[in-house]
């Protein structure tokens, strides 16, 4: 079942092409990896999926992203878009509010006005990200108070209160420490029963362990994709073997 | 290498000598204002001068209470805050986040110019200008409390505005990114993250703004009437503070005059105390 | 749907507040202005006032030259201060917090105390009289803590790495200071002191009473003399040269202005330096 269908597509800022004709197939319920060196796209092309890249000045799109079978860019509904897909960046970006409140903002941005509900919303979304027992005693407290790698996690669990269908994650574990990192690619291999999951990783080793298909980016190019073991033991382009080999990157 | 060390030693002594006497400074006006002013509170009576009711100097036995003043002090500056604050911060909020980049290459340098323009500037424009409309509109002078806040209000808009943005460019932008990525619009994003994020540098920018609008001297005096009595209304005049020392430093003798410099020494514990508080508020947001 | 009419509401509100800041500052210099420039005549500049040409010339003349006089008196008393806080005083010296908590507290005081204080002390005890002298060490005292928390940011701005070189080749303290760190900084030190002028130019309460009134150019500096902003609030509390008041104001602005755009110009330096 894919999730995303891209067809041809290309990226722009102002006059540098930074993504070159994209066309791939992301499967639902798979955790699927984007690497590549820096400057190579694959954060591009994520922030793409959940039109994040609006927000950038001077950004222009072509070609057609399609979830569910609907072209992403044709749809006005963009914060609707946004609610099916969540996002967890590289650096852990909690409000400055409670952890409750984290938590909660996105159902309330949706329209749950409910306490109750929202008490479960909240509850749920900490258990599926772990880190429900760490924090069940201090939801009222700021969630500045937690430490990085549970930060993370609660970044997490705030896009999880929404109930998204795919979970994109830019680097997610690039900032954290080793425990906090093994602890958050337990969680991704546990939540990807539920969610399409889409990955930028720099970590090679990261890849390998948690995802099931892996794309391989280049200057704005889709060199390499398919399952994650082949791409890794058997590639087929000799540019994507030069990186993972280490030659270069 | 003697001389050199000579001359190092000269040179040091030089900027040791300076940092005390900047400090001595302050310790000679602060000195010079209690010294003389907490005996004429004494002397006056501290309830009669706090607390009196009635400002009147030439009579005989003469009366120097000053909460008229204090009220109109204080009336004045919290019409500024309410309405120079709401202004100020949902214009910073335009100038940070909702202004098109060619548009704030002209609107920031016009903040900047509206920070510089003297006080007896903004006076004379109230007089001329805000005090004729409020005539027109509400009756009576037009030197009012309502022109004064106004006015006051006007003044203190580059100080809050400069703060405030400053303090919401300072928010990192992956809190903007965080909440607009969960599916808020702009505005949620803006109101509901960013602001709060911000919030200890608009709480500086509040706060100075009181601090100048309290101080304001030539500019109120312009527009608020001057009447050394209980305030009767927003639309009749008042007298605060700072007017009261000016206009009548010129001529004051003796116990009048201590009565002035009295008045400054209560201004300046006003302005302390703001100051302590905002420091104190500041220790206690933090996490 | 609800949030769909908070967001239209307040982005409404904002554009409101915008417009009616702008719509202000906008109003007000066009009315100074109209209202001004018919008054700028050549006999407006005349070298000695009159009551016929009422001229800001002596006024402007004395603005300078409070500005340059009370420059001269708190920049090196600021500068060198903010040299032994951050050049030489050793952590922990506690002569570093109490110059901190003096600065703190003059800047909050309003000027019509500094005025009080300016009359009281150097008018009246010193005995000097409304003199220029006496509105020189007021505005100084006033300016002080401007200078030297600006200077000390600018030369705490300068990296480590500038001093530890030129220690490292065997300059002493001093020669590192007034070689190496004071050009470094002085970008910065000179965007205080343009602010710092710009307080001069405005300010009015802390001269009435101080340098006093007269509208002719001072002849020495125990002469009294008034400044621009002096000459304006003279102008409009008589009633009776309304154009010209107007006319000082559109000065005022236009130096104001000026002022403004050498600091601009000043801080695009600094950001590229």
């Amino acid at each position: 079942m894919e999730k995303f269908r891209l067809r041809d597509v290309s990226l722009w800022y102002n006059d540098f092409k930074a993504l070159k004709d994209i066309t791939m197939d992301i499967v639902s319920g798979e955790v699927t990896a984007f690497i590549g060196p820096s400057g190579c796209g694959k954060s591009t092309l994520l922030k793409s999926f959940n039109r994040m890249n609006d927000l950038v000045e001077g950004c222009k799109i072509t070609g057609s992203i399609q979830l569910d079978g609907q072209d992403i860019y044709k749809d006005p509904n963009i914060n609707g878009l946004r609610k099916r897909v969540g996002m967890v960046f590289q650096k852990p970006n909690p409000f400055p509010m409670s952890i409750y409140d984290n938590v909660a903002f996105g159902p309330r941005t949706h329209g749950v006005k409910s306490r109750l509900v929202l008490d479960e919303l909240v509850e749920k979304a900490l258990r599926d990200a772990a880190v429900w027992e760490e924090t069940k005693d201090r939801l009222k407290k700021s969630a500045l108070s937690l430490s990085g790698g549970q930060q993370q996690r609660l970044c997490i669990a705030r896009a999880l209160a929404v109930e998204p269908q795919a979970l994109l994650m830019d680097e997610p574990t690039s900032a954290l420490d080793p425990i906090s990192t093994s602890k958050i690619e337990e969680l991704v291999t546990q939540l990807k029963e539920r969610y399409t999951i889409v990955i930028v990783t720099h970590n090679m080793q990261q890849a390998t362990r948690i995802s099931d298909k892996t794309a391989f980016f280049l200057l704005g190019e889709l060199v390499e994709y398919g399952k994650t073991e082949q791409v890794f033991s058997l590639p087929r382009d000799k540019r994507c073997e030069d990186y993972i080999t280490g030659r270069f990157g | 290498m003697r001389e050199r060390s000579l001359q190092e030693n000269l040179m040091k002594a030089v900027f040791l000598i300076s940092t005390l006497i900047s400090i001595l400074t302050v310790a000679l006006i602060c000195l010079f204002l209690f010294a003389n002013g907490i005996p004429a509170m004494g002397k006056i009576g501290f309830y009669q001068f706090l607390l009196g009711r009635e400002w009147s100097p030439s009579d005989l036995p003469p009366a120097f209470g000053i909460l008229p003043m204090m009220l109109g002090s204080l009336y004045v500056t919290a019409g500024a805050i309410l309405i120079g604050v709401p202004v100020g911060i949902l214009t910073a909020v335009f100038l940070a986040k909702v202004c098109p980049k060619p548009l704030y290459r002209v609107l920031k340098p016009a903040v900047d110019l509206l920070a510089g323009i003297p006080s007896v500037v903004y006076g004379f424009f109230g007089l001329v200008t805000i005090v004729p409309m409020v005539r027109m509109l509400f009756g009576g002078n037009g030197s009012s409390i309502l022109a004064a806040s106004l006015l006051l209000g006007l003044m203190i808009l580059p100080t809050v505005i400069g703060i405030t943005e400053s303090a919401i460019r300072a928010v990192p932008g992956e809190l903007y990114d965080g909440a607009v990525a969960l599916g808020a619009s702009h505005e949620r994003a803006v109101f509901r993250v960013l602001l709060p994020a911000a919030k200890s540098g608009i709480l500086a920018a509040v706060v100075l703004g009181i601090g100048r609008a309290i101080g304001e001297t030539m500019a109120v005096i312009m527009v608020a009437g001057n009447q050394a009595r209980m305030p009767e209304g927003i639309f009749k005049g008042v007298r605060t503070l700072t007017a009261n020392i000016v206009l009548e430093m010129g001529y004051a003798a003796e116990l009048h005059r201590e009565a002035l410099i009295a008045t400054g020494v209560v201004l300046f514990v006003f302005i302390l105390l703001i100051n302590l508080l905002f420091s104190a508020l500041r220790k206690g947001g933090r996490p | 749907m609800r949030q769909k009419i908070t967001d239209t509401l307040l982005r409404v509100a904002t554009w409101l507040a915008a417009a009616l800041t702008f719509g202000a500052l906008f109003f007000l210099i066009a009315y100074i202005l109209t209202r001004g420039i018919p008054y700028i005549k050549p006999s407006l500049f005349a070298l000695h006032y009159n009551s016929q040409n009422v001229s800001l010339l002596p006024a402007l003349v004395t603005t300078v030259l409070m500005v340059l006089l009370s420059l001269a008196v708190a920049v090196p008393l600021g500068l060198f201060t903010a040299i032994y806080l951050v050049e030489y005083a050793k952590r922990g010296n506690p002569l570093v917090r109490m110059v901190r908590m003096t600065a703190e507290t003059l800047s909050g005081i309003p000027s019509i105390v500094y005025g009080l204080f300016g009359m009281l002390f150097f008018v009246t005890w010193l005995g000097w009289g409304f003199s220029i002298l006496a509105g020189t060490f007021t505005l100084a005292i006033m300016i002080l803590p401007l200078i030297l928390r600006t200077a000390e940011e600018s030369l705490k701005a300068v990296p480590d790495t500038y001093r530890e070189g030129a220690f490292g080749l065997g300059a002493g303290r001093l020669r590192t200071v007034f070689r190496i760190v004071l050009p470094a900084a002085a970008p910065g030190i000179l965007a205080g002191v343009i602010l710092a002028v710009g307080r001069i130019v405005g300010e009015t309460a802390a001269l009435t009473y101080t340098a006093g009134t007269v509208a002719q150019i001072p002849e020495s500096l125990m002469a009294s003399g008034r400044t621009l902003s002096v000459h304006m609030y003279a102008l409009s509390s008589e009633g009776l040269y309304t154009g010209q008041a107007y006319a000082t104001a559109v000065v005022l602005l236009v130096l104001v202005a000026g002022i403004n755009t050498l600091s601009a110009a000043l801080a695009k330096k600094i950001g590229k330096g």
